[in-house]
């Protein structure tokens, strides 16, 4: 099935006509609307007329994260606020979050492209979809929201949390497809397991995983478990949110060509690598009004394919994530830097600069535990002063990564020293 | 007001023993001891014959220790004798945060409070002709 034949189907050589000229128009647009990109241009000494085909990309310059950063709120805008009809942000590296603006043709492109993927795994106007992602500035309910309704398939908009009410409304409304991380999914199964029920007993059918890495093993769990069809979803909200999903031949996930042209690139030289290659995927967004992106760093490594899927869809693939070019970690579906983490500990005086992150998964659920060396120069005489300050640095860390974390407080000295780059991260999850 | 030593430690196997050994190899002499348990971690008090010596070696081994004046109160080795004193503070409205006693051979029965208000505390103990104040040896 298609939500838009014409399109998912065209030859390759007219869907590049396409990017060709979308590109020259999003390079002029960003050269004289984007303060950021003027910028970037005019010191690489790059003229809008200098980029005439797709080969030109390589002479574009990437953009970082730290950019948005550094021109937060609104300097990698290139429409004025008044075009602006939603924005959505996520924590950034260091403090500052990361804004994304999207204009009314933004938002219907972006619930176009997951449209267009969540046709091509099966899901029809008659679909129930439970909307399981966190609603609110984070991207994935609002995005699965609105590509439901784009479908005309029915949304439960439930988000995140309150799992027995997650089961309950599944069997009662009957529901058919659900959106949620892959470890969600594994751990609803198992709740629902021990309240003596099975999710295979439920209508059920088909599961959009992703906002995380996951693996074919989990795949395979989750689908002995639920007795549904599994599939890989992948998106980032500098992107716009979720945008791209494997259709039913399950050999990739289609990136939709009319609105992204992607590359693979070596994270370390920044040089394009051929198909095949495991790389960086760099993404430039074709079709973005309110913030477009050159060259999008996205730092997820993966695999790009451009033969013509067996479902007939010409558009380029790439296959499943297979981890990060840079030290950003995802704790349930939420994106963390070491860096956000050191930044709260630092404004914590009763706290030692050395501290360990250290990631579990426990009963399917990501765990976060923060070992942190007490400053030796604090006077401590009382239980409670330690279990404050516990409490204090676990609201921070709360507030700053959207996520909760266990702070345990350990003696000074006693977390590893490195010479040279630090390690600062155990990782013990099996995905 | 004798002086008392605070030191965090992580509840976990060996720790207490690190601090132990770091007072035995300088020679001093723990007078009372006692650790508040809280989960994973717990804070000893002690009153050690050489405050500053362990102190100063307890820093060096990079521990995070504190030192604090707390009231000490000596009694006759006798039943009732806690009671008193604990009413006494009690009715003057003085919280005792914590508490702990030992005896030795030098001294009769010696207790330690950590009380919310000192200075009412002082006086009240100093009437009642129990408040310690001699060196801890």
């Amino acid at each position: 099935m298609f939500w838009n034949p014409t399109i998912e189907r065209m030859p390759k050589k007219d869907l590049e006509k396409i990017q060709e000229k979308k590109l020259r128009a999003l390079v002029n647009n960003a050269y004289n609307y984007s303060p950021f990109y003027r910028k970037k241009f005019d010191e690489l000494g790059i003229k809008p007329e200098n980029i005439r085909s797709l080969e030109d990309v390589e002479k574009l310059p990437f953009t970082r994260k730290v950019d948005l950063r550094e021109n937060y709120p609104f300097g990698m805008f290139a429409v004025p606020l008044s075009q602006i009809v939603r924005f959505h942000a996520s924590s950034g590296t260091t403090g500052k979050p990361t804004l994304v603006g999207y204009t009314e043709s933004d938002i219907k492109v972006w619930a176009e492209s997951l449209c267009r993927g969540l046709v091509s795994c099966g899901v029809t106007h008659e679909d129930v979809i439970q909307i399981a992602y966190g609603y609110g500035l984070f991207t994935g309910g609002l995005g699965f929201h609105y590509a439901a309704e784009m479908i005309g398939a029915t949304a439960l908009p439930i988000s995140t949390g309150n799992t027995a009410r997650q089961i309950e409304l599944m069997r009662d409304l009957g529901v058919t497809a659900i959106a949620c991380t892959p470890s969600y999914m594994l751990y609803m199964a198992e709740f629902a397991e021990k309240m003596g029920a099975s999710l295979k007993d439920t209508k059920l059918r088909i599961g959009i995983f992703g906002a995380e890495p996951w693996s074919e093993e989990t795949r395979k769990r989750i689908e002995e478990k639920t007795g549904i069809t599994a599939y890989d979803v992948y998106g980032t909200s500098e992107l716009s949110g979720p945008l791209f999903t494997e259709c039913t031949e399950r050999s990739g996930l289609h990136i939709w060509a009319d609105h992204f042209l992607i590359e693979v690139i070596d994270p370390k030289t920044g040089e394009r690598l051929g198909e095949g290659e495991k790389g960086e995927l760099v993404v430039t967004t074709l079709s973005k009004e309110a913030m477009p992106l050159i060259r999008w760093r996205t730092g997820d490594i993966t695999v790009m394919e451009t033969e013509k899927c067996s479902c007939g869809r010409t558009h380029p693939r790439i296959m499943r994530i297979l981890g990060r070019s840079d030290d950003m970690l995802i704790i349930r579906g939420v994106n963390v830097f070491p860096s956000q983490v050191e930044h709260v500990l630092m404004q914590i005086p009763e706290l030692g600069e050395h501290y360990m992150i250290i990631l579990d998964r426990v009963e399917n659920l990501d765990e976060m535990t923060i070992q942190v060396e007490l400053n030796e120069k604090v006077q401590i005489d009382k239980p409670a002063e330690i279990i404050n300050l516990k409490r204090r640095a676990e609201e921070k860390l709360k507030s700053v990564l959207g996520v909760h974390a266990n702070v345990e407080i350990v003696n000074p000295g006693t977390i590893q020293r490195f010479e040279g780059k630090a390690k600062r991260i155990i990782d013990k999850r099996k995905i | 007001m004798i002086k008392q030593i605070s030191v965090f430690v992580e509840n976990k196997p060996g720790r207490l023993s690190a601090v132990t050994n770091v007072l035995f190899t300088r020679g001093i002499n723990l007078r009372a001891f006692m650790i508040a348990d809280a989960g994973d971690f717990g804070i000893i008090r002690m009153v050690v014959d050489k405050t500053n010596e362990a102190y100063k070696a307890l820093k060096e081994a990079g521990f995070t220790v504190a030192v604090n004046e707390v009231l000490a109160v000596e009694v006759e080795d006798k039943p009732g004798e806690l009671f008193k004193i604990s009413k006494a503070l009690g009715d003057a409205g003085v919280n005792i945060e914590y508490v702990y006693a030992f005896t030795s051979e030098k001294h009769k029965a010696l207790i330690i409070f950590r009380v919310s208000d000192n200075e009412k505390a002082k006086q009240i103990l100093e009437k009642m002709g129990v408040l310690f104040k001699g060196e801890i040896e």
